[in-house]
């Protein structure tokens, strides 16, 4: 039986940490994520995983140790946030570029400056091309499900990608929430044991292999980013197939989106994370005056599911792109904003293109703020198609 | 220690056929300290990138007899601790039988200057492994620029001569005492013209490094660098020891030993005339100050040294 509880995100993120019971955790504290590290070290020191925790003296440091340790063939997991993903930039790529499977928890918050603990995206969307899969989770619940699920997409044979999953700062990661938790045999048992792949450990005696070697200067550079696209690629499906899995044993199964309304919509608003619950909450209403409004919660942002976005968005009147982030190209909006014009961009007819930016450096993206989102889109306006929410005048 | 014969016969673990320069004093360093691990134990070495990375694994090639690893440049030591720590964990587990030990053969860039918080962290953790510093003096890979460790009056492209300045203006970093007071079971300063020294201080490192982190650095010529003959490396980094610019001496257990004595020490313009480098302290009058600082830089150094030795036998 599934064992209910009423925990906050991090806890959640902790709890799954547990029972996968990775063999290196490597972390370094930073709100809001340092709760997570708190209690995964509690367990570490009541015994109750098996695993080598080094608290290492920055981000950097806990990336190139999860570098490490990945290559000699251990499951591994991390947590961060902000500054501290930022300051893990340069080896994110390495981690990826390597295909090393390890997963890391980000609880999303403001990159400075000013320095700001508060959630917005601009963490991971800059990390947006380092070759990570980032998932996205509304929910303490989606929180825990995903990082389990992470595992299984990360060390998937047709995959081997690291894997980032993403959650509100302090909204979600600091909130009481109703969290239904796996028996441990039956998270354990999703999870199943590493193997790493033959060949690709730095501790097989009598196999000695060199990691991260010298391209030379015109080497198999290109080849091997190619290599990771393809593997991204196939990542989608793997993505959908562990979904569907996790689903016949939690009850819970996840896709690369989730609908809300959308079968009679004309207008439909496409966002990540916890804003989602926000904005479900007043489409209901919305709805029951008979608004044909609906939303398109997306999970799986890398990799990008270009083909089945512009199949399933080329039908709408409107799309209105929800960003907890900027892209500082100059009022172009946001970045996922960006990759769903990217997408759209070719279709004979397509959809009236909106941007929402919202709540950056944790401002709250209020009710009313989602009606007068929603009355910009149905009422005649003059409004560019960039346009902010909540924003001091 | 293991007899010159003995040493002869082990197999090297860093192949020939490398493409580091014919006499350069890195893979001396390495193949020294290599031939002195334990027959019966495996290893796993971690480079950041410089001259001994880029030279060793061009892909698809390996000069590598043993697992290894490149991160990035800063991170050797934090790579090796998750390397570490996996093996910790495997072990527990009864996935690994085999007996690993591990290192890091850094350059001093990435030791001294952009590397020194990951290692000093590693160091602090107690990590088992050796971190291995081959000290050429400068970033050697990038094309000779002043690092941490580049000596008061070096010329590099980032430290020229020019009217206004003699090349570089600053000391070199005291790394080797700054890791002995990271209270590390093994710390040591070998030079590769010492053979034998440095292959009886690598013994004791890969004992030590079963207990806790062990850190030695060793000078290693580049002849690119410092500008003299390439068959000249090994007198060069002889005439360091001969004039107390590089010591050799142990911290074992937080004692203080000098391992080489240096009794008649040559004038450190010994070492510095045969160097390229150096070259434009000996024209012109104004140098001279320069010189007479290097000199006081030594003989300060040889003093604190001796002052931390006190009880240590000579
Ligand atoms: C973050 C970062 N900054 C700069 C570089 C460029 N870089 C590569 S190797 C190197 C110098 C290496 O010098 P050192 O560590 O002394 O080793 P050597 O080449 O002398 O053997 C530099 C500056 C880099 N690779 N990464
Ligand atoms: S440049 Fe210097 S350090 Fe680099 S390989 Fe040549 S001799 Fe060695």
């Amino acid at each position: 039986m599934a064992k209910i509880l009423a925990i906050v995100g991090t806890d959640a993120a902790a709890e799954a940490m547990r029972q996968i019971d990775p063999e290196v955790v490597a972390v370094y504290p930073i709100t809001p994520q340092t709760a997570i590290v708190e209690k995964f070290a509690e367990y570490v020191a009541e015994g109750q995983v098996n695993t080598e925790m080094i608290n290492v003296e920055s981000e950097h440091s806990a990336m190139s140790a999860c570098i490490g340790a990945a290559a000699a063939g251990a499951r591994v997991m991390t947590a961060t946030s902000s500054q501290g993903l930022a300051l893990m930039w340069e080896v994110l790529y390495v981690a990826a570029g390597l295909r090393l499977p390890i997963v890391m928890a980000n609880v999303n918050r403001a990159l400075s400056a000013p320095i700001n603990i508060h959630c917005d995206h601009s963490d991971s969307m800059g990390a947006r091309d380092s070759g990570w899969i980032q998932l996205y989770s509304e929910s303490a619940q989606e929180f825990y499900d995903n990082l389990l699920q992470a595992v299984r997409v990360a060390e998937h044979p047709e995959v081997r990608l690291p894997v980032m999953v993403c959650v509100d700062g302090f909204i979600i990661s600091h909130a009481i929430d109703r969290v239904e938790v796996l028996e441990d045999g039956q998270a354990r048992a999703f999870v199943g044991e590493y193997q790493p792949l033959p060949g690709y450990s730095l501790l097989d005696a009598g196999r000695p292999v060199s990691v991260g070697m010298f391209d030379g200067l015109y080497g198999y550079y290109y080849e091997a980013r190619r290599a990771q696209e393809e593997a991204m690629a196939r990542a989608l499906e793997v993505i959908r197939q562990v979904g569907e899995e996790y689903g016949r044993i939690s009850g819970r199964s996840y896709a690369l989106w989730e609908e809300y309304g959308l079968e009679d919509a004309d207008i439909c608003l496409v966002a990540l994370n916890s804003a989602c619950g926000t904005l479900r909450s007043r489409l209901a209403a919305w709805r029951e005056r008979g608004a044909r409004i609906g939303l398109l919660k997306l999970r799986v942002f890398r990799p990008w599911p270009e083909e089945q976005l512009r199949e399933r968005l080329a039908g709408f009147k409107t799309v209105a792109v929800f960003d907890r982030a900027l892209t500082l190209a100059g009022n172009c909006g946001g970045p996922l904003y960006r990759d769903v014009a990217a997408t759209l961009y070719g279709l004979p007819h397509p959809p009236q293109l909106v941007n929402y930016i919202y709540g950056l450096g944790g401002r709250d993206l209020t009710l009313t703020m989602v009606d007068a989102a929603l009355k910009g889109l149905t009422e005649e306006t003059k409004e560019k198609p960039v346009r902010y929410l909540g924003l001091r005048v | 220690m293991a007899t010159l014969a003995e040493l002869s016969n082990r197999r090297e673990l860093l192949a020939s056929g490398h493409r580091l320069c014919a006499g350069c004093g890195a893979p001396i360093a390495v193949r020294q300290f290599l031939l002195a691990l334990p027959p019966e134990a495996q290893v796993v070495v971690c480079c950041p990138t410089g001259c001994l990375e880029v030279s060793t694994t061009i892909y698809p090639y390996t000069a590598w007899r043993c697992s290894y690893i490149h991160n990035a440049f800063e991170n050797a030591a934090a790579t090796l601790c998750g390397v570490e720590a996996a093996y910790a964990a495997l072990k527990r587990k009864g996935k690994i039988e085999a007996d690993f030990r591990f290192a890091a053969f850094g350059g001093d860039g990435g030791t001294y200057d952009i590397g020194f918080q990951s290692l000093s962290g590693a160091m602090e953790r107690g990590h088992k492994m050796i971190y291995v510093c081959y000290d050429n003096e400068a970033y050697m890979n990038t094309g000779i620029q002043r690092s941490g460790a580049t000596p008061r009056g070096a010329w590099t492209t980032t430290s020229p001569t020019g009217q206004a300045q003699a090349g570089k203006r600053e000391g070199r970093k005291d790394l080797t005492a700054i890791m002995a007071e990271h209270n590390l079971v093994y710390v040591a300063q070998a030079s590769i013209s010492h053979w034998r020294d440095t292959v009886a201080k690598a013994e004791k490192a890969w004992e030590y490094s079963k207990e806790g982190p062990v850190f030695v650095n060793i000078l290693s010529p580049c002849h690119r660098g410092w500008r003299f003959p390439m068959e000249k490396t090994i007198e060069v980094a002889r005439l360091a020891v001969r004039t107390r610019f590089w010591p050799l001496y142990e911290v074992e257990k937080g004692r203080w030993r000098i391992t080489v004595d240096v009794a008649n020490p040559l004038p450190v313009t010994e070492w510095l005339k045969p160097q390229g480098r150096f070259a434009h302290l000996f024209r012109g009058e104004g140098n001279q100050e320069v010189l007479r600082a290097i000199q006081e830089d030594v003989d300060r150094q040889w003093a604190k040294l001796l002052s931390r030795c006190q009880g240590g036998a000579v």
